[in-house]
């Protein structure tokens, strides 16, 4: 157990490394960044000014080995736009984007398992077709147009909920639901699965023996075998939330890290985008490994 | 049931294939030709609908049927284009690491958690900044970024596959390695990769429909239906159909992808759980 | 006569297959019956119907299914809940599975006494030690914190018996409880099965395709071919006189010590069970039988001989044709 955790965690490490390199990598993709930052009309001298105030002139493995020591002590220099260090700006964003990613998630999971366990106890259905319905729609619709639906059908049509912004707690609900979407189909279908496989076990065939009530034989037996797996799947399904919220924070208009993002990548403020990739990236890295840890403390074979 | 859901997927992806295809003769206008004076003509089963515009016109008066076949047509090309090239990286790691194994495995393995931890919007969209948007650079964004799918399942039935008798037998009468991987891995493991293909392909229409929404993907005037929402959503308030049509359209073709990928997972027999 | 499970014709089937085709069978209190059989002839599909756990896709029908003189046939499944874990308990062949491995051996104990006892968690920790300690599981509190998987396969048997008579029920099944087992821990295991039977009056119905265990400790056996019983009757009385060629092929396959001739083959019954649909008709036997003759096509004559011996064979008690 031991072993296996240290073995994770260093290659957590490396991988958190690598992305390091490529988050860098990337903000030099183009020619030349002064120029995109002086503006089509600045003058040479002008450019060059701000290639030398970056640091842009010097070479790139030294330009990078400034960055990623200044990185890994969680300087991250600072924003060309808000005039304001890039760990700080990310701080005051972090909040709704958290917030917003532990409401889905949790509305994923209270979505898609009660939903991926009556499909497994209907097994060939309708009941079990309109479930895998469900998940396949929920894969085929593009978030940002769904959000944008919402926001007409709840927000104009019936004016129930606000149309963007977090104001009320009301505001929270139509993205978090939109964030969920990305986690609902696969956690449905791991459920199913699970359930269908742990239904025909004989552990529950030695449960119905014992005579014990449906509830017991459902919840019990059953789906706390199918839930290792799918516990450890919402760690992971967290991460790919907070990729989603890119997009999400963009059509409700909600100021989080996602919507920080984009805004930046659109005016070039790089510093600002190399943090949250590396921020999104080992928290990816983070969550995968809570993924691994809980599936193994879950199962009492592995816990040993 | 599962037959009429391989059918109806089929059916859908052959009919956007079409569109795809004969898009210039399909449609009915320019694509491009604006029309200041015919702003939000609305769609024919509206009032104020004409048989001119089947499904209206956008806010500079452009034909909004001829804008989305054009648009089957991008979703088409990335979808297609973007599946060969992220195909090609994903099978080529995926079949390296599971029929080398060892030390080439873990390599494999390092470089698919590296791609997973990394944020694929944010990257993308930087990506597409820094060098400019344009429907190649997309293609190359997404096909760069989407291999890891076909790695894992490659990788896994290459493993499998690699251990049955008639590998070892073309192995052991002498068959170099190329030979080996060429002639008897690819074959048995395609329809894995087939239906990766579709999973894929579906991930890549709505990525690309994602970036443009963002306004870093195509670039207007090319009528890709994300960009067709994004364009229409200031105005979704007052005319709803100008989000709706294109939206519906990028659904049904998903939908219809998925459809597919599903029925040939369940007629192949193709294993996709990671 | 005390019997504590009464089935008649009772008959089972998925889809077109006929896995079960109209079966009688009697077990009695303090009595052990064997059903032996090939694999896939219905053994384990009779014993799960017992219960009602058939699958919801089987078919299932019989005439009269009585448990301690009452018919649960028509019982619905809240009724067999209460009856299943307390009057009749099963125990299943593979002691591998049939424990949750997500759960420890004391929570999948406890909660039989709980649910049909309404037992407090420390009368049924008591209890469960008492009943572990019974059926030879050696340091059972400790057992109680454990899970499957830190057991051995014949631990865990006998963690399935024990769990099955916490109840103390009327009528125990045993689907092959020893297949997966060593040889020696099923000699141990059959040996505690006949003791507790003994002590407490067990009503016990074994299935098994294991001729050698039959001999060892049933009282009476049904011998079982696609779906019917073809010979029934006192273990010795079978035994000594086998009168259905099926019994008498399946007996030939027992190995005893120095009676193989050296050299020679174990007598075994060449072919496999036929899968029977609707509108079968005459012996299910008659490919594989070394006597059949083509009147073997029409429907069988049951046969009875004294003490409830009976068997289904177009060859009468004598070995003549019956001529049906
Ligand atoms: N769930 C099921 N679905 C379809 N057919 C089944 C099912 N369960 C059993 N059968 C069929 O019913 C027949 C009897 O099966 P059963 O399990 O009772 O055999 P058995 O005598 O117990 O054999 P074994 O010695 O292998 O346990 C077999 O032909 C089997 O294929
Ligand atoms: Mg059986």
């Amino acid at each position: 157990m031991i072993r296996f955790i240290v073995r994770s965690l260093l290659l957590a490490m490396l991988v958190c490394l690598t992305v390091l390199i490529v988050s860098f990598a990337l903000t030099r993709l183009s020619g030349n960044l002064a120029i995109n930052l002086a503006g089509p009309d600045a003058s040479a001298a002008s450019i060059a000014k701000i290639q030398h105030e970056l640091g842009l002139d010097r070479p790139l493995p030294v330009q990078f080995a400034a960055w990623a020591d200044r990185a890994l002590h969680g300087d991250f220099g600072n924003s060309y736009l808000y005039h304001q260090s890039v760990s700080s700006l990310i701080a005051s964003h972090l909040k709704v984007t958290l917030q917003l990613g532990a409401i889905a998630i949790g509305m994923a999971i209270i979505i898609a398992v009660p939903l991926g366990i009556l499909a497994a106890l209907h097994e060939g259905t309708w009941i079990d077709t309109a479930c895998g319905l469900v998940a396949l729609i929920g894969q085929a619709v593009p978030s940002f147009w769904l959000g944008l639906m919402l926001i007409l059908w709840f927000g104009i049509d019936l004016r129930w909920l606000p149309i963007a912004g977090l104001a009320t707690w009301k505001g929270y609900i139509l993205p978090s639901f939109v964030l969920s979407f990305v986690a609902i189909p696969v956690m449905l279908r791991l459920t199913r699965g699970g359930m269908v496989d742990a239904l025909r076990a004989d552990y529950v065939r030695t449960a119905r023996a014992k005579g014990l009530s449906r509830a017991s034989i459902v919840l019990k037996h059953a789906f706390r075998n199918a839930a290792m797996p799918v516990v450890a799947v919402s760690a992971v399904q967290l991460g790919f939330i907070l990729g989603g919220s890119v997009v999400t924070e963009v059509v409700f208009n909600v100021r989080g890290v996602g919507y920080l993002a984009w805004e930046s990548i659109g005016k070039g403020d790089f510093p600002v985008v190399q943090a949250v990739v590396l921020l999104f990236a080992v928290t990816f890295v983070g969550l995968t490994f809570l993924a691994d840890l809980i599936g193994a403390m879950l199962d009492p074979r592995v816990r040993g | 049931m599962r037959r009429a859901a391989l059918s109806l997927g089929a059916a859908i992806v052959a009919f956007a294939a079409i569109l795809a295809i004969f898009a210039p003769l399909l449609m009915p206008h320019d694509p491009f030709a604006q029309d200041l004076t015919h702003r939000y003509t609305p769609p024919f089963w509206l009032p104020g609908g004409s048989s001119a515009h089947w499904l209206g016109t956008d806010g500079l008066g452009r034909d909004y049927l001829s804008r989305l076949i054009l648009g089957a047509r991008i979703s088409m090309l990335i979808g297609v284009s973007t599946v060969i090239l992220s195909g090609i990286i994903g099978t080529t790691l995926g079949v390296l690491g599971g029929y080398f194994g060892g030390r080439t495995d873990a390599v494999v393995m390092f470089i698919i958690s590296c791609r997973l931890a990394i944020p694929v919007i944010l990257v993308a969209l930087t990506t597409v900044f820094m060098v400019g948007s344009g429907l190649w650079v997309v293609v190359l964004t997404i096909g760069l970024l989407l291999w890891e799918r076909f790695a894992i399942v490659a990788r896994a039935a290459t493993r499998q596959v690699s251990g049955l008798d008639y590998i070892a037998a073309a192995w052991a009468a002498g068959c170099s390695r190329t030979r080996v991987i060429l002639g008897e891995i690819l074959p048995n493991i395609a329809h894995h990769l087939l239906v990766i293909a579709t999973i894929d392909m579906a991930i890549a229409i709505l990525l690309e429909a994602a970036l443009s929404f963002l306004g870093l993907g195509v670039p207007p005037p090319l009528p890709s239906w994300g960009l067709m929402i994004s364009e229409g959503k200031d105005y979704m308030f007052f005319k709803p159909w100008v989000i709706e049509i294109p939206g519906i359209a990028l659904l049904i073709l998903v939908l219809g992808i998925n459809l597919l990928g599903d029925g040939l997972r369940d007629r192949l027999g193709a294993r996709t759980e990671q | 006569m005390n019997a504590v499970l009464e089935i008649e014709d009772l008959r089972i089937g998925f889809g077109p297959l006929e896995a079960v085709r109209g079966i009688d069978l009697v077990v009695e209190r303090g009595q052990t019956h064997c059903l032996v059989g090939e694999s896939g002839c219905g053994k384990s599909v009779s014993a799960l119907s017992v219960l009602r756990l058939l699958p919801k896709r089987a078919r299932f029908s019989a005439a009269r299914l009585a448990f301690e003189g009452n018919d649960i046939a028509g019982l619905g499944e809240r009724g067999m809940a209460r009856l299943r874990g307390d009057r009749m308990a099963m125990i299943f062949q593979e002691p591998m599975t049939s424990l949750n491995p997500a759960y420890t051996i004391g929570s999948q104990m406890i909660e039989v006494l709980r649910r049909h006892r309404g037992a407090s968690r420390a009368a049924a920790v008591d209890r469960c030690i008492a009943m572990l300690e019974r059926v030879g599981v050696t340091a059972p509190a400790m057992r109680l914190g454990q899970f499957p998987h830190q057991l051995s396969g014949g631990l865990r048997q006998r963690v399935m018996i024990a769990t099955a008579l916490l109840c103390e029920p009327a009528l125990l099944i045993a689907d092959e409880p020893t297949t997966a087992l060593d040889v020696t821990v099923q000699a141990q295991f059959l040996r505690l099965l006949a003791d507790i039977q003994r002590q407490m009056g067990l009503a016990v119905l074994l299935i098994t395709h294991d001729l050698g265990v039959v001999a060892r400790v049933a009282d009476r056996v049904s011998v079982m071919y696609a779906g019917r019983i073809v010979e029934h009757g006192a273990t010795g009385a079978v035994f000594a006189a086998p009168r259905h060629p099926y019994t008498r092929g399946l007996l030939a396959s027992i190995p005893v010590p120095g009676k193989i001739p050296p050299g020679g083959r174990l007598g075994s019954i060449p072919g496999i069970v036929p899968r029977i649909g609707a509108g079968f008709a005459g012996c299910a036997f008659r490919a594989r039988c070394a006597v059949a003759m083509p009147a073997c096509a029409a429907p069988v004559p049951e046969h009875r001989l004294a003490d409830g011996h009976r068997f289904a064979c177009h060859l009468g008690p004598d070995g003549a044709w019956s001529g049906a």
